[in-house]
C-alpha cells in the first residue's frame, strides 16, 4: 500500500482516471485475458447452477463427453462426429461465460482503477477537549470529527461542519477543477480519496469504513453487489421455461423417435449426442448466455457517463420513466438570468437609468448583477468605475428587503424586486408612475424578471432579466415527448414567467413557485396514476423529493442527504443528463428484448437443419424439409450446433455496447427491431447454417 | 376449391363479425350485472338460485377464492357426474336399459372429467352406452356450467386488467350463474327449437325398430337430442348425442343447421373480444385480438381445404374424381357427409378445433395429412383462435403477454399490456400454464409411444398403448398425438381411429384432460390476481401500442412460433412426413413389431 | 376451497335441475308442439309400419335401387346403434383395398361407368348413416337401375334428377340425392313386376 501511496503521488496524472470508464476498446487484450481465464472458472457446476440455460447446456455437455468416454474406452468406432459435438458444446458454455466474463472483466479493470486511488491516509480526529489524535482513515466512524487543511486527503465521507475550502475531487469526477466546498447549505459534503487544495476545514464523518463513496463505486462496478433486477428476473423466468418446453420436446422425441423407426422398419433412434445437440440448438442459449452481460455492460455505460447508478434496479427503471422533472435554473435554462433591455419610465432617459442601474449593481457580485454591468457597458458605452473612488455605501441584499443597491454622494440607489422597490420609493415619498406596471406585466410574460430601479423617491425604470433556455433544449425536450416522457419543469417563479419560459423551452407543463413540499405532491401525485417519475436535485430540501421519485438523480456537488436519497450520482453535477441516463436505461432493455427475440427466432431455421438430419435413414421423404439442402445428417447437425455456439460471441460486441438507440415513438421502435431482430433472427441462421454446413464438408469434418 | 367453398367461408366470416360486438356488449352487460332485455323474466330466478344455493351477489373474491370456488365446484360436478354414470341403471328415463356395464369405473371417471373441463372427449358410443337421463342430467348440465366456468374464468381475467388496485376478480359463483342463466340458457332454448325445426330430433322414446325397404332391420335411436346439442355447440363443448356427433343426420341434418352449428361455436368466444375491449376501456384492445383470431382462422381454413379438395394422390391413381364438379364434391370424401361436401367439412373441423368445441361433422382420421395437420396445430396452438368459451380469450390473454414481454422490452420499457406492467409473477403464470398443457400432451404422447401393457391385462387389453391404434405408420402416431393434444387442449374431437376405452387411455386422458383444464386457469387466475392489484399507467406514445397491425402481427408469430418450436419434431414425424409419404404412394400396415422392446 | 364445497353442492344441484330437466322437458314440450314430425325423427311409415327414416340411410344392394355410399356403421354397414366412420387414414392400405373393391364391383354392376367414378360414391361416410349420394354418383347408377326395373333410363335419370336437393339457398352445401326418397318413388312410378 505504501508503495502505491508513492505512485499515486508521484504520477499522479497516470493512476487517477480521467472518466470513471474510460472509453476501453471493445476488446482490450488484457481484459479479454482475464476474461478468457474467467471464462474457464465459470464452469463450475454450483455457480452455473444459476443461469439455468448455460447450465441445461452444460449438462449436455458433460452427458455427451461421459458418453463418448464410455463408447472410446469401449473401442467403438465413428467417435469422432460424437467427439466434435462434444467438443461444441463445451464451446457453447465457455462462450457464453466468456460473454459474462467480458462485461465483468470490463468491471474490475475500473475498480482496479479505481482502488489504485484510494490510499490509506492518517486523520486527524477531533476529540472532545478540542485536541486532535493521528490515526488511520480506516478506523474511521460514522460521526467522527476530523480535521483537514490543504494538501491533505480527506479521510473518509462526510458533511464539512466547519471552514471553507476548496477541493480537488478529480478522483471521482474525473474533473480537475478544484471545487469549494462549505459548511452549511448545499455544498458541505465531502468524498474521501479527495484532496483539500487550500484553507482548512472540519469534517464530520458520515460512512463507517468499507461504505465509504469510493467503496461503494469499487463494488458497484466490480459487480460484486450485482443483484437481478426484476426485468432481468422475469426474463429468466421466461427463458428457463422455455428451456423446459424444449426439454421436453427433446426428450419426448425419444419414444417418438422409436415409434417411427418401428412404423418405417428403417432407420434407427437418435443418439444422445444429437438430441443433446438438437436441445442445445433449441433453447435460448443466446440471450441465456448474454443476459448478464446485458445488464452489468448497461450499469457500465451509465458509468461512462460518469454517473453512479446505486443498483441497475434504478438504471432500468429510467428506461421506464413516465415523467421527467426538470429543474428551470441550470438544467433548461442556463443557470443564470442575463440583463436584456433597460426600460425606463417616462420622463426617465435611457442613459441616466443605465448610469443608476450601473451604480446598483457594482457591489453586486451576483451573475444577474453582473450581467446588468455588461449589458450597460455593451449597450449604453458606460465603463465600470471604480467602487473605492465613489464614497459609497453598499446595501447588500437580504432576503427580508428583496433589495441591495449603494448609497453615494447622497443618492439611494436601490434595485430589486418590484413590489419592493415601490414600497421603497412611496416610503422615500415618491410616487409610483401608471406605466410602471404595465412595464413590469409586460416582462413577466415574456418569460422575464422585472428588476426595478430607484433613486430615492424617483422610480427610474425597470430592467429586464431573462432567462436563456440553454441551445437545443426544445429539440431534447422534443425527443422525450416522442419517447412518450412528459417533461416538467419546476420552478420557483411566479406562474406568469413559468408559463414563458415552458413555452419557450417546449415542456409539457411545469410547476410554478414549487417549494420542496410542492415537489413532493406532485412527484406522488403522478405516480398515484401509475406514472414513474425522474428528477434531479441536489439540496437538502430537494431529498424527500428524491427518495420519492422512482429515479432521483443526484448531483455531486450536493449534500449528504440528497446523494443518499436519490439513487444515482452524476458526478459531473449535470442536472440534463437525466435524459442521457433514461436513454441509457432503455437501451438496456431494448437490448434484452431484441437479443431474446433473435434466440428465439433462430430455432426456426436449426429445426429445419436438424430433424430431416436425425431422421434421414427413417423417413427419406423429410429431406423436403432440408430446404437448406445440407451436405449430410452429422455436418447438418454439426453446422447448427457451431452456429448456435459462434452465435453468443459474434453477438458479445452487441451485448457489451446495446443495441442502437434513437429516441422515437413506440411503433417505431417496435417495427425496426422486430424487423432486424425478430425478421432477421428467423433469417440469419439459414445462410450461417449453410456456409458452416459447406466448411465442415470441405474440410472434411463430416 | 369451388367459388361456393370459398363464398361459405367468408359468408362464415361475416356472419361471425357482424355478431361479435352486438354479442360482446351484451356479454359485458351481464358480467357487469348490468341491466338487459333479459332482465324482467330473469332477474327473479337469478335471485332465487343465489338464495337457495347460499350464495351473496355482492361479495367479491380474491384470486385464491375464485380459484377455489372454481376447483370446488369441479369437484362437486365430478361426484355428480360420475354417480350418474355409475348409477344410471337404477334411474329413470333409460329405454334401452343400459347399466353400470356400459360404463366401467375408468371410463365413468375419463367421462365425468371429459365434461367437466369441457373436453367431452368421448372413449364411448353415446346411443349404446348411457341413458337419456345420464346424457342430458349429467352430461348436458356440465357442457352449460363448464361453459359458463370457463366464460367466468376469461371475464376474471379481464377484470383482472381493467381494475386499478384491487384485491378482488370477481365472484365466480355470480359470474357462473350468470353466465348460464343470461347467457348459455337462453342461446340454447332458441338454437335447440331451429335445429329441431330442421330436424334434430327431441323426444323420450326407445329406439325406434325398423324393417327397412329392402326388408333388413334397423334399429334408430331416439332422445332429447336438440337440447343438448344447442348446448353443445354455444358452450363448445362438443360432446356429441351420437358417436358420429356433428356427422350424424339426427344432430346435424341440413347444410343450414350445419351452419348454425358453427356459427354457435364461435358466437361467444368472438364476442368476448369485443367484451374484453369494452370491459378495459378500448374496444380497439379487443378487435385487435379479434383480429389475430381471424387470420389464424383464415389460414387455418386455406390449409384444410385445400389440402382435402386435392384429395389422396393414392386414391386418384385408382379412378377416383378427386377435382369437383356440379354434380360431386371431388376430393377426399372418406369419413365425410355428401350434404357437407369438403368445404363445409373442413371449414367445421377448423372451427372446432379453433375452439376448443371438439364437435365434427366429418372425421377428421380420414382426412388428407396436411388436411389433418390443421386441426391437430389448432388445438395444439392452444385452440386460442376464438377458442372455447372463455378459454379462448384467456388463452389469447396469455400469448398476448408473452408476446408483450418478449418483443415488448424492444421499445425500452417494462412490457405493459393494457396499462399493467407485465412482471415476473404473470410471466411465471403464463410459463406454467403453457409448459403444463405441453408437457401433458408430449410426456402422456411420449409413454403411449412405447409403454407396453401386458395382453389381456388391465390397464391395456390390447397389449402395447400402440395396439389400441385405427392405423399404422406416422398416421398412427397422428392419432396418439392428436389424442392427447385434444385432451391437454381441452377440445374432444379425435383421430378417431384410436381405441381410447381402456384404462390406460381413460385414466392417462383424463389425467391430461385436468392438467390442460386446471393448470391452465389456476395460473392464469393468479396472473389475474397480481393484474388487478396494479395500477393502470396511461398509454403514452412511448407505450408499446396493442391494438394496431403491428401487435396483432407479433401475437400471430407468438402463437405460431410458440406452439410450432413445441411441436415442430412431433408433427414431423406424424402429418407431415405422411405427406411427403402420401405423395410417394407409401402405405402402412401390419402391426409394429419391436417397436417396445 | 373447502368453504366452497356447501355452494359447491347446492348449485350444482340447482342446475341439475334447472338445464338437465326442466330445459330440455321445455325443449321438448314445445319441439313435440311444433315440430312433431322432425322431433320424433322424420321416420316414414308404410302401412302403419316404420320403414325408415329420411335422415338415416338404409343398406340397399338390389340392383333396382339406388345403392348408397359404403357405410362403415356397424359389421354390415348403415347400422344406427353404432354410427361413425371408418378413421381409415390416408396411407392405410385397408382404405386403399377397400376402395379399389367397391370401384371394382361399381364397374362391373354399372358397364357404362367407364369414366373416373365420384369419390363419394366409394368413401365411406362420417356417420355410416348419409341419407345422400352425390348428383353424379346417384345418376351413374341409372342404367343399371333401369335395367333393373325394365323402365326407360331417360326416365329414371329425370326421376333421380327430380330428387337432386340443390345448395341451401343456393350456397350452402353440396347438391344432393336422397337414396331412400329417391328409392321410394323408383318403387311408386317403375314398380318392380
Amino acid at each position: 500500500m505504501t508503495v502505491m501511496t508513492q505512485e499515486t503521488q508521484t504520477d499522479e496524472t497516470v493512476l487517477i482516471p480521467k472518466r470513471l470508464a474510460k472509453a476501453r476498446p471493445l476488446l482490450d487484450p488484457s481484459i479479454v485475458r482475464r476474461a478468457l481465464k474467467d471464462s474457464l472458472l465459470k464452469l463450475n457446476p454450483v455457480t452455473l447452477a444459476k443461469n439455468p440455460v448455460i447450465f441445461a447446456v452444460e449438462i449436455g455437455a458433460a452427458v455427451t463427453s461421459v458418453l463418448l468416454i464410455r463408447d472410446a474406452i469401449r473401442g467403438e468406432s465413428g467417435l469422432g462426429f460424437p467427439f466434435q459435438i462434444a467438443v461444441w458444446l463445451w464451446f457453447t458454455v465457455l462462450f457464453a461465460n466468456f460473454a459474462e466474463a467480458m462485461a465483468e472483466a470490463r468491471g474490475k479493470a475500473q475498480a482496479d482503477s479505481l482502488r489504485k486511488t484510494r490510499t490509506d491516509s492518517m486523520a486527524r480526529r477531533v476529540l472532545s477537549g478540542g485536541t486532535t489524535e493521528l490515526l488511520p482513515a480506516s478506523k474511521l466512524r460514522a460521526g467522527d470529527l476530523v480535521e483537514c487543511q490543504a494538501g491533505e486527503i480527506v479521510p473518509g465521507d462526510g458533511d464539512v461542519v466547519e471552514g471553507i475550502a476548496t477541493v480537488d475531487e478529480s478522483v471521482i469526477t474525473g474533473e480537475s477543477a478544484p471545487v469549494i466546498r462549505e459548511s452549511g447549505g448545499d455544498r458541505s459534503a465531502v468524498t474521501g480519496g479527495t484532496k483539500v487544495l487550500s484553507d482548512h476545514i472540519t469534517v464530520r464523518i458520515t460512512s463507517n469504513p468499507g461504505e465509504t463513496f469510493l467503496d461503494r463505486m469499487i463494488s458497484l462496478v466490480e459487480g460484486a453487489e450485482r443483484q437481478k433486477t426484476p426485468n432481468e428476473i422475469a426474463l429468466n423466468i421466461l427463458i428457463s421455461g422455455l428451456t423446459l418446453i424444449f426439454l421436453l420436446a427433446v426428450v419426448t422425441l425419444q419414444p417418438f423417435a422409436v415409434y417411427s423407426v418401428a412404423a418405417a422398419g428403417a432407420g434407427h433412434v437418435p443418439t444422445v449426442a444429437v438430441l443433446v445437440a438438437l436441445l442445445v440448438c433449441l433453447i435460448p442459449t443466446t440471450i441465456g448466455g448474454l443476459l448478464s452481460a446485458i445488464g452489468i455492460a448497461g450499469m457500465d455505460r451509465v458509468m461512462q457517463h460518469n454517473v453512479l447508478a446505486m443498483s441497475g434496479r434504478a438504471v432500468e427503471a429510467s428506461g421506464d420513466v413516465n415523467t421527467l422533472l426538470l429543474d428551470k435554473t441550470g438544467t433548461i435554462t442556463l443557470g443564470n438570468r442575463q440583463a436584456v433591455e433597460l426600460i425606463p419610465v417616462e420622463g426617465v432617459t435611457e442613459i441616466e437609468m443605465a448610469n443608476a442601474a450601473q451604480l446598483s449593481s457594482l457591489a453586486d457580485e451576483t451573475p444577474e448583477g453582473r450581467s446588468v454591468v455588461v449589458l450597460v457597458k455593451e449597450k449604453y458605452g458606460l465603463r465600470s468605475r471604480e467602487i473605492a473612488e465613489q464614497h459609497a455605501r453598499f446595501v447588500p441584499f437580504s432576503a427580508y428587503t428583496r433589495m441591495s443597491g449603494v448609497d453615494i454622494d447622497g443618492r439611494r440607489l436601490r434595485k430589486g424586486a418590484t413590489e419592493a422597490i415601490a414600497n421603497f420609493v412611496q416610503q422615500e415619498g415618491g410616487s409610483v408612475p401608471a406605466s410602471f406596471l404595465d412595464i413590469s406585466d409586460r416582462i413577466a410574460r415574456a418569460g422575464g424578471t422585472p428588476l426595478a430601479v430607484a433613486d430615492g423617491g424617483r422610480l427610474l425604470g425597470v430592467i429586464h432579466l431573462k432567462d436563456i433556455v440553454k441551445g437545443g433544449m426544445r429539440q431534447r425536450i422534443a425527443q422525450l415527448r416522442a419517447m412518450g416522457i412528459r417533461s416538467v419543469m419546476i420552478t420557483g417563479d411566479n406562474p406568469l414567467t413559468a408559463a414563458a419560459i415552458a413555452s419557450e423551452a417546449g415542456v409539457d407543463d411545469f410547476l410554478a413557485q414549487a417549494t420542496p413540499k410542492d415537489k413532493l405532491e406532485f412527484i406522488k401525485r403522478e405516480q398515484g396514476e401509475g406514472r414513474l417519475v425522474a428528477m434531479t436535485g441536489d439540496g437538502t430540501n430537494d431529498a424527500p423529493a428524491l427518495a420519492q421519485a422512482d429515479v432521483g438523480l443526484a448531483m455531486n456537488t450536493g449534500t449528504t442527504a440528497a446523494k443518499e436519497a436519490g439513487n444515482m450520482v452524476d458526478l459531473d453535477s449535470n442536472p440534463t443528463k437525466l435524459i442521457e441516463v433514461v436513454a441509457i436505461g432503455k437501451q438496456l432493455l431494448i437490448t434484452r428484448g431484441a437479443l431474446t427475440t433473435f434466440s428465439i427466432a433462430n430455432d426456426v431455421a436449426k429445426y429445419f437443419a436438424i430433424i430431416p438430419a436425425m431422421f434421414a435413414a427413417t423417413y427419406p421423404a423429410l429431406d423436403r424439409l432440408n430446404i437448406m439442402r445440407l451436405h449430410s445428417s452429422e455436418s447438418a447437425v454439426l453446422a447448427a450446433v457451431i452456429f448456435n455456439a459462434l452465435i453468443i460471441i459474434a453477438l458479445v460486441p452487441l451485448a457489451l455496447r446495446g443495441v442502437k438507440y434513437q429516441p422515437r415513438d413506440a411503433a417505431g421502435l417496435l417495427r425496426r427491431n422486430l424487423l432486424v431482430y425478430g425478421v432477421g433472427g428467423l433469417l440469419a441462421p439459414f445462410p450461417g447454417i449453410w456456409v458452416l454446413d459447406r466448411l465442415l464438408a470441405i474440410l472434411k469434418l463430416a | 376449391m369451388t367459388s361456393y367453398g370459398v363464398f361459405q367461408v367468408l359468408l362464415y366470416f361475416a356472419v361471425i363479425a357482424a355478431l361479435t360486438k352486438p354479442v360482446g356488449a351484451f356479454l359485458a352487460k351481464v358480467y357487469d350485472g348490468e341491466r338487459t332485455f333479459l332482465h324482467p323474466v330473469l332477474r327473479p330466478v337469478e335471485r332465487l338460485i343465489y338464495r337457495l344455493g347460499g350464495v351473496r351477489e355482492n361479495e367479491n373474491q380474491r384470486w385464491t377464492q375464485y380459484a377455489g370456488s372454481l376447483v370446488a365446484f369441479s369437484l362437486v360436478s365430478f361426484l355428480f357426474v360420475y354417480a350418474f354414470e355409475r348409477l344410471q341403471g337404477l334411474l329413470p328415463l333409460n329405454p334401452q336399459h343400459f347399466g353400470a356395464g356400459q360404463v366401467s369405473p375408468d371410463l365413468a371417471f375419463d367421462t365425468a372429467v371429459s365434461f367437466l373441463s369441457n373436453t367431452n372427449w368421448q372413449s364411448y358410443s353415446g346411443e349404446s352406452t348411457f341413458s337419456y337421463l345420464v346424457q342430458m342430467a349429467a352430461l348436458a348440465v356440465q357442457n352449460f356450467v363448464s361453459g359458463a366456468a370457463g366464460v367466468a374464468v376469461a371475464i376474471a381475467m379481464v377484470r383482472g386488467f381493467a381494475r386499478q388496485q384491487a384485491h378482488s376478480i370477481g365472484n365466480f359463483w355470480v359470474d357462473l350463474t350468470r353466465g348460464v342463466l343470461y347467457v348459455f340458457l337462453p342461446l340454447s332454448l332458441l338454437g335447440a327449437l331451429v335445429l329441431c325445426s330442421q330436424g334434430v330430433i327431441q323426444n323420450f322414446h326407445a329406439y325406434e325398430k325398423v324393417k327397412t325397404i329392402e326388408g333388413g332391420r334397423q334399429v334408430i335411436p331416439q332422445g332429447p337430442v336438440a337440447s343438448q346439442e344447442a348446448i353443445k355447440m354455444v358452450g363448445t363443448n362438443g360432446g356429441g348425442f351420437f358417436n358420429a356427433n356433428s356427422a350424424h343426420p339426427y344432430e346435424n341434418p341440413t347444410p343450414v343447421t350445419n351452419f348454425l352449428e358453427i356459427v354457435m361455436i364461435f358466437l361467444i368466444p368472438a364476442g368476448l373480444t369485443y367484451t374484453f375491449g369494452r370491459m378495459v376501456g378500448d374496444p380497439r384492445q379487443g378487435w385487435a385480438l379479434f383480429a389475430a383470431m381471424s387470420i389464424l382462422f383464415l389460414a387455418g381454413v386455406f390449409v384444410a381445404y385445400p389440402a382435402e379438395q386435392a384429395g389422396n394422390p393414392i386414391l386418384a391413381k385408382l379412378g377416383i374424381e378427386t377435382a369437383p364438379t356440379n354434380l360431386q364434391p371431388g376430393g377426399n370424401m372418406e369419413g365425410k357427409e355428401v350434404r357437407f361436401g369438403i368445404a363445409s367439412s373442413a371449414l367445421f373441423a377448423v372451427v372446432t378445433t379453433d375452439a376448443s368445441c371438439g364437435a365434427v361433422n366429418s372425421m377428421h382420421d380420414s382426412y388428407t395429412p396436411l388436411g389433418g395437420l390443421a386441426p391437430l396445430f389448432n388445438i395444439q396452438l392452444g385452440e386460442v383462435v376464438f377458442g372455447g368459451t372463455g378459454a379462448g380469450l384467456y388463452g389469447m390473454l396469455l400469448f398476448a403477454i408473452l408476446a408483450v414481454f418478449i418483443a415488448g422490452l424492444m421499445v425500452g420499457r417494462t412490457p405493459e399490456y393494457i396499462g399493467k406492467k407485465i412482471e415476473q409473477k404473470e410471466v411465471k403464470m403464463a410459463m406454467l400454464a403453457l409448459i403444463s398443457t405441453a408437457a401433458s400432451v408430449l410426456v402422456f404422447a411420449g409413454i403411449s409411444a412405447v409403454v407396453h401393457f401386458s395382453q389381456g391385462g388391465y390397464f391395456n387389453p390390447p397389449g402395447p398403448a400402440i395396439a389400441n391404434l385405427g392405423n399404422r405408420g406416422p398416421h398412427g402416431f397422428s392419432e396418439l398425438l392428436y389424442a392427447y393434444s385434444s385432451a391437454a387442449g381441452n377440445n374432444g374431437s379425435a383421430f378417431a381411429g384410436i381405441n381410447t376405452n381402456t384404462p390406460w387411455f381413460n385414466l392417462s386422458m383424463g389425467f391430461g384432460m385436468l392438467i390442460g383444464r386446471f393448470l391452465f386457469i389456476i395460473p392464469l387466475l393468479a396472473a389475474a390476481g397480481s393484474l388487478a392489484a396494479k395500477k393502470r399507467v396511461p398509454a403514452t406514445s412511448g407505450t408499446f401500442p396493442t391494438h394496431g397491425g403491428l401487435f396483432t402481427g407479433l401475437l400471430i408469430g407468438t402463437v405460431i412460433i410458440v406452439g410450432a418450436l413445441t411441436f415442430f419434431p412431433a408433427l414431423a414425424l406424424g402429418p407431415i412426413v405422411e405427406h411427403f409419404l402420401m405423395h410417394e404412394g407409401r402405405l402402412f400396415s401390419g402391426l409394429l413389431t419391436g417397436a417396445w422392446s | 376451497m373447502w368453504r366452497q364445497i356447501v355452494p359447491a353442492f347446492r348449485i350444482t344441484a340447482i342446475f341439475t335441475i334447472l338445464t338437465g330437466l326442466i330445459y330440455p322437458a321445455l325443449v321438448t314440450a314445445v319441439c313435440q308442439a311444433f315440430f312433431p314430425f322432425q322431433a320424433n325423427g322424420s321416420l316414414i311409415r308404410s302401412g302403419g309400419a316404420v320403414i325408415g327414416s329420411t335422415l338415416i340411410g338404409q343398406n340397399f344392394h338390389r340392383p333396382e335401387y339406388l345403392q348408397p355410399r359404403p357405410s362403415a356403421a356397424g359389421n354390415d354397414g348403415y347400422d344406427p346403434t353404432a354410427s361413425g366412420g371408418s378413421n381409415l387414414g390416408p396411407t392405410n392400405p385397408k382404405l386403399i383395398e377397400r376402395v379399389r373393391a367397391a370401384a371394382a364391383q361399381f364397374r362391373h354392376d354399372n358397364p357404362e361407368a367407364t369414366g373416373p367414378l365420384p369419390a363419394d360414391l366409394l368413401t365411406t361416410s362420417a356417420s355410416g348413416l348419409d341419407p345422400d349420394l352425390s348428383p353424379e354418383s346417384a345418376l351413374l347408377q341409372a342404367g343399371r337401375i333401369a335395367g333393373a326395373r325394365q323402365a326407360p333410363v331417360a326416365a329414371v335419370r329425370e326421376l333421380i334428377e327430380k330428387h337432386i336437393t340443390g345448395r341451401a339457398a343456393g350456397l350452402l352445401g353440396e347438391p344432393r340425392v336422397n337414396v331412400i326418397e329417391t328409392n321410394l318413388d323408383l318403387d311408386r312410378q317403375f314398380p318392380k313386376h
